[in-house]
């Protein structure tokens, strides 16, 4: 049997699967196409007008969706570092969590992508950044890495997930010489995508606020609760609503290191915070800026106490054994590290990083209606692409359905 | 034809092969202009022909582009007398005219800085909106800002398609045609010297200026970077920048850094001269100077 | 003896001569020549910006008997307001009572308006030797070619040298909100 035969059968499959579903995944469905169609309408009148609709500006240069983009090489960096626990505790075959690992991350990886590519003024030049076709300026620009490792980690990512789940359709285990060398290799990789987009800001002499060398540590912390923070949620609906099997230890010993990795993401704050009010500089401003606001510019304060509080409240939730346990607190506890990393490292990061701008202005951005929609479609076309990924992968990986060759013949 | 010798027919997966192959290649080679810096010669001219029909069409005025090369032995430099700028922003729209900024949106190179004499220089204290009647106010001083040429630039390392580098005579430019509009450079530069075009930039007909170079006041897009040339396509021919020009107290200062009798040579040998946050090393070929 | 070593000298000198000039004949473009000018050599300058009628000034001054004394002018160039070190100058201090289309040094010699450079430079010797190098003042021309040089008087009135404020060009737009 031909390998394009055998492929077109797993695709098919794969339709099959995703046609399949009950009230609340169509409604779900929906809900993301709705997003999506919005966002793309949105994105094609800043198409045609510029990114005059954005509130984006000579000052403020970059905003929300380079806010999102940083944000979710987080998510994607920390997925698949999950997995490095799933090896030390060895509490399940590890080809289980791997997957939905590296599943999250090739969708948000996809997001980041996506954030990039409607952040750029000239999305139609995009191919001047393919080497050979057009030119990257590696290795000088940082961005020139950011985007190779984004795309290599996706690329590796997303041949071991289509790797294991093809392999499993045909009823086969997966080829550990493929598989085992690529999941080590995404390790560092997961370091890696993270420690260079944190360079990206970090390397800018010209912001005081990101360039800061806790920048990199910083990021890779924070990312240890929010990709955890999701990935808890989605085992939690998965077990619910599947076979598929997790121990309550497990997502306890998850909550307990996302507790630690909350309390080091606390203390480089910490040690930020200190290092900047006590030596009380000309670059105090950035950090005011977000914390206290500058005269009568004020407009992020709210969000930044929002987010020591969330992040807070989280740490404490799951330092506590009892509050890891009760599947309230624990989701609570990942709603609040979710949504404080969110704040923290989107807007929190980007912004302070622009203003007062190189010449001292203070111009004040908040995302404009346009932003939003765009940013809200591309997150729904993120979380399309993972629900369609998970339709297809969860029951192929518990065995539920693999392509049964009689059945196949008949045809 | 000998039919032993006849070639083997060609598999339709050697087809196939070729065939992409060829496609590539053709990708590679024609799709569209590459950088400008790499461009040879005879092609940019060829290049710089398309432009100016196109310009001409758009703006139903003849457009010259010229592409005049760097002079050897040159690396120009600038000087501005602090003393001396009285914050009345001449230079600011003669820069607007000569370089075809765009009126609406707003774009313009050069900031004046309006600043309280007893505070120094200290940019989250200065304000570039000042609007007093007359010029100077008592106790300000100004500092206009535009685009410093650091020989050290961070703005030409990040670029992730090397759209923007530094020509041989100290100039950083940037191939407009090659910009993607990601705006690192924006991020990077620690003077608030580039300018993004949020929306299409308009140029009224009547005020276009069709002397234009490739890597400087040429009609840019939406989408992408600009910035300070020190008027390329005046310095290259031996003129004064613009705003050189028009500064009625002749406070700005331009020449060549490598001539030891140029007037660069003579302010920073015999004033006292700075630049704009030297802490970050990007050492700037646009010095300030007391000239009393 | 002597002029053997003159000739040996000079053929020294010679071959090292040769390719400095050809290295300036084949070099692309024209490294920016001359620097400031020497103190003796006149500078090109446009007109002096006259009062429009009002030079030759003997036209009227040469019939008129030389009066010293100093006074409020009553009779003519009461427009003049003298605020350029009043206290301690005169009229006569810089133009020559005895010919009025002159102005003198101190030291008594005549310079004519066309040079009234050198007559400021008496007392601002740096700001002389500064627009002397074309760092103060005004600058048009080429930058590696003709210095285009105005005089002081181009910029600063005589009488009152200080400049007087002037309306500023419209502030820049502040950002606007999106669209």
């Amino acid at each position: 049997m031909s390998i394009v035969s055998q492929f077109s059968r797993f695709v098919a499959g794969s339709f099959r699967l995703v046609r399949r579903g009950n009230a609340a995944y169509w409604a779900w469905l929906a809900f993301l196409a709705v997003l999506i169609v919005s966002g793309a309408l949105a994105f094609a009148r800043q198409v045609s007008e510029g990114l005059v609709v954005t509130a984006m500006r000579d000052q403020v240069s970059w905003g929300f969706y380079i806010g999102n983009f940083t944000f979710l090489v987080g998510v994607a960096a920390a997925a698949v570092v999950l997995v490095i626990p799933a090896y030390i505790y060895d509490w399940k075959p590890i080809r289980e969590i791997v997957i939905y690992g590296e599943l999250l991350a090739v969708s948000a990886i996809l997001m980041c992508l996506l954030f990039v590519l409607v952040d750029i003024g000239r999305p139609d030049r995009f191919w001047h950044l393919i080497p050979g076709l057009g030119h990257l300026n590696f290795p000088r620009s940082i961005l020139a890495w950011d985007v190779l490792v984004l795309n290599i980690y996706f690329a590796i990512n997303f041949v071991v997930v289509t790797h294991i789940v093809y392999r499993a359709f045909n009823g086969r285990h997966y080829d550990t010489r493929i598989v085992a060398p690529l999941v080590l290799l995404s390790i560092p990789m997961a370091v890696g995508i993270h420690t260079v987009t944190a360079f990206l800001f970090n390397g800018l002499a010209a912001r005081p606020y990101w360039n800061s060398s806790i920048l990199a540590p910083q990021f890779l912390a924070s990312a240890f609760c929010s990709g955890p923070a999701i990935l808890l949620i989605l085992f939690q609906v998965l077990r619910r609503f599947t076979r598929f099997e997790i121990q309550d230890q497990a997502i306890s010993k998850i909550a307990e290191l996302m507790a630690y990795a909350m309390f080091l993401t606390l203390f480089l704050h910490g040690a930020e915070a200190f290092k900047e009010y006590y030596s009380d500089t000309q670059h105090l401003l950035y950090t005011r800026y977000w914390f206290s606001g500058l005269g009568e510019h004020r407009t992020l304060v709210p969000y930044a106490w929002t987010a020591v509080a969330l992040n807070l409240s989280a740490f404490l939730l799951f330092i506590i054994p009892a509050g890891r346990r009760h599947w309230v607190t624990l989701n609570l506890g990942c709603l609040a590290t979710y949504a404080g990393c969110y704040i923290d490292k989107g807007m929190g990061l980007i912004i302070p990083g622009l203003t007062p701008d190189a010449l001292g202005e203070i111009y004040e951005y908040v995302p404009s209606l346009t932003e939003l929609r765009v940013a809200a479609g591309v997150f729904a076309l993120g979380f399309l692409v993972f629900t369609l990924m998970l339709k297809v992968a969860v029951p192929i990986s518990l065995g539920e359905f693999q392509h049964e060759p009689a059945a196949g013949e008949a045809h | 034809m000998d039919p032993e010798k006849r070639p083997p027919a060609v598999s339709r997966r050697q087809f196939a092969s070729v065939a992409a192959a060829a496609a590539a290649g053709f990708i590679l080679t024609a799709c569209g202009p590459k950088r400008l810096r790499e461009l040879p010669r005879e092609r940019l001219a060829a290049l710089l022909e398309d432009l100016e029909k196109d310009y001409t069409k758009r703006f139903g005025t003849a457009v010259a582009v010229a592409d005049t090369p760097p002079i050897q032995g040159v690396t120009f430099a600038y000087a501005l007398d602090l003393s001396r700028c009285i914050g009345c922003r001449r230079c600011v729209y003669a820069c607007v005219e000569e370089n075809n900024q765009s009126r609406d949106p707003e774009v313009q190179w050069i900031r004046v800085l309006g600043m309280n004499k007893d505070k120094g220089i200290d940019f989250s204290e200065s304000d570039p909106y000042y609007q007093p009647a007359e010029v100077p106010q008592e106790g300000h001083f100004y500092v206009p800002v535009a685009c410093q040429q650091c020989r050290n630039a961070p703005c030409t390392k990040v670029c992730p398609t090397g759209a923007t580098w530094t020509e041989p005579d100290g100039i950083v430019v940037i191939d407009y045609d090659w910009c993607v509009g990601c705006r690192y450079c924006m991020a990077a530069c620690p003077y608030g010297a580039r300018h993004f075009n949020w929306a299409e930039p308009t140029i009224p007909r009547d005020h276009l200026n069709t002397k234009t170079h490739y890597l400087g006041n040429r009609p840019r897009s939406k989408g992408v970077v600009e910035k300070c040339t020190f008027c390329i396509q005046r310095v290259r021919v031996g003129r004064y920048p613009a705003c050189v020009e028009v500064c009625p107290v002749g406070a700005r200062k331009f020449g060549n850094l490598l001539d030891p009798k140029s007037e660069i040579r003579y302010v920073i040998e015999n004033k006292r001269v700075l630049v704009l946050k030297e802490e970050l090393n990007t050492m700037p070929k646009f010095f300030y100077f007391y000239g009393t | 003896m002597r002029l053997c070593v003159m000739t040996l000298a000079l053929a020294l000198v010679a071959p090292a001569a040769a390719p400095v000039a050809l290295a300036q004949h084949f070099s692309p473009a024209p490294l920016p020549r001359a620097g400031p000018p020497r103190a003796e050599e006149r500078v090109e300058v446009p007109p002096p910006p006259f009062t429009d009628g009002i030079f030759p000034c003997t036209s009227c001054h040469a019939t008129l008997k030389v009066n010293r004394v100093r006074r409020p002018l009553a009779d003519m160039h009461g427009d003049i307001v003298l605020a350029h070190d009043e206290q301690h100058r005169w009229c006569l201090d810089c133009h020559d009572p005895d010919n009025r289309d002159w102005l003198h040094l101190a030291s008594g010699e005549k310079v004519p308006f066309e040079q009234s450079y050198l007559l400021c430079g008496q007392c601002h010797g740096e700001k002389l030797r500064d627009w002397r190098a074309g760092v103060h003042g005004r600058r048009t021309g080429e930058w590696n070619g003709h210095k285009g040089y105005l005089l002081c008087a181009h910029c600063h009135n005589p009488h009152q040298p200080r400049f007087r404020a002037v309306t500023p060009k419209p502030a820049p737009a502040r950002p606007s909100a999106a669209k």
